[in-house]
């Protein structure tokens, strides 16, 4: 086969090659989430239980992803988890608004809701969300439903 | 009578100097690769004989085996009656297993076999030895560029079975099954992460290759210079090499997706 024949296929080949790991990576997989939520400011919450939340989880407001968790570190001051959540800066939330985390469906994976208050300040970068929700814990719903059980089958005191 | 008891040593010293005489030639192979790339005609060359020559064989299996993904995946779903988590199966189980392992066995097949077999039939021929007497290296002008090709072409080969592999497995659900095709990319795109799922599989195939392309070269340069040892010698080409990605499949995947 002529010189330039050869070059021609394999660079075909290797265009190809290309294009079906940017099909899969964009297309089949979530790069362009993930990736693309544009500028965005960082608001700060603080758990006493995070359950099952991973960094890169969504933030959704009414069940639109308005943002991304960026970064869930332990704070020993307040022996609490303070999450860092990357909010798009199309979308202001007031000063009081609260975050919940909560699980996408039965055996999802958990995401962080945020409710809007009524204050009219909205959140600046690096401010704090004060009122927080923690993660429902199995162990601790069994606990209350046992002795919630327990106590109404005691006798009368 | 010693020499009998002696048997088992012997064997474990040859043993150990065969794995010895591989990791140096593999490390060989290594740097002469890079330096192969000094002369991209050689590569070029080597890549449209390894890497568009097995297009064929690699695209049609993906699609086969996104169909049958497809179908398989849809009868188990039904049964839970998570039909609409069909499209984040079929990928999950491409991108991150099938896509690197099925496209480096058959990878190993075709091109592996014949990269044995041209070497093979070299050193059968005196090739080998003619140009080390004109002072040229015989690894760095043959087997290197081979290597470098063979490196750069399976991982393209891979994403391109897995994407054929998802759109087998399109064609299959939504078109002639009729799972509902919103469900079936959405589902997809939130279930697959593009750094811990495509990346992985990504990382996995590039280990593969390397696997891949150092285990027929090696054979085919120590084959016995006989067409019986050239056709032993593609015998363990695709033998060891199909053994060694799926043992490798195994500590990748446990390094890999322990945790999530």
């Amino acid at each position: 086969m002529k010189r330039s024949g050869v070059d021609l296929l394999v660079g075909l080949f290797v265009l190809l090659g290309f294009a079906g790991l940017v099909f899969l990576a964009m297309r089949a997989g979530n790069m362009s989430s993930a990736l693309g939520l544009g500028p965005t400011y960082t608001a700060v919450a603080r758990f006493d239980n995070i359950g099952g939340l991973k960094p890169r989880a969504a933030v959704r407001s009414a069940g639109v992803v308005v943002g991304r968790v960026e970064s869930i570190r332990f704070d020993d001051q307040s022996y609490q988890a303070e999450v860092a959540l990357a909010l798009d800066q199309r979308y202001r939330f007031p000063k009081d608004s609260s975050a919940k985390i909560l699980t996408s469906g039965l055996l999802g994976e958990q995401y962080i809701g945020l409710t809007p208050g009524g204050d009219e300040e909205m959140l600046a970068e690096g401010d704090r969300i004060t009122l927080t929700q923690s993660a429902v814990v199995l162990e601790n719903l069994i606990g209350q439903f046992l002795y919630g059980r327990a106590a109404e089958g005691a006798p009368p005191q | 009578m010693t020499r009998a008891l002696l048997l088992p040593f012997v064997w474990l010293l040859d043993f150990v100097a065969y794995t010895g005489r591989a990791a140096r030639f593999f490390v060989r192979l290594c740097g002469l690769g890079i330096a192969s790339l000094r002369r991209p005609r050689l590569v070029v060359d080597q890549i449209h004989f390894i890497g568009n020559y097995s297009l064929s064989i690699i695209l049609v299996s993906g699609l086969l085996i996104g169909f049958v993904l497809g179908l398989q995946g849809y009868y188990t779903l039904r049964r839970y009656g998570s039909e609409e988590a069909l499209g984040v199966l079929v990928t999950l189980s491409l991108v991150r297993e099938l896509g690197p392992v099925v496209t480096a066995l058959l990878f190993a097949g075709r091109a592996g076999t014949s990269l044995t077999a041209e070497i093979g039939l070299m050193k059968a021929g005196e090739q080998i030895d003619a140009m080390e007497m004109m002072a040229v290296d015989p690894v760095a002008r043959v087997l290197a560029p081979r290597f470098a090709a063979a490196v750069f072409a399976m991982p393209l080969l891979a994403a391109l079975f897995s994407a054929f592999g998802v759109l087998g497995g399109y064609l299959v659900g939504v078109e002639m099954i009729g799972v509902d095709p919103g469900a079936f990319w959405s589902q997809m795109q939130s279930g697959v992460d593009w750094l811990d799922d495509v990346g992985n599989g990504v990382l996995k195939s590039i280990v593969f290759a390397f696997t891949v392309a150092f285990v027929s070269l090696f054979v085919g340069y120590e084959a016995r210079p006989t067409p019986e040892g050239v056709a032993r010698a593609t015998t363990t080409t695709v033998v060891s090499s199909s053994l060694a990605i799926l043992a490798l499949d195994f500590i990748l995947t446990a390094l890999m997706f322990s945790s999530t």
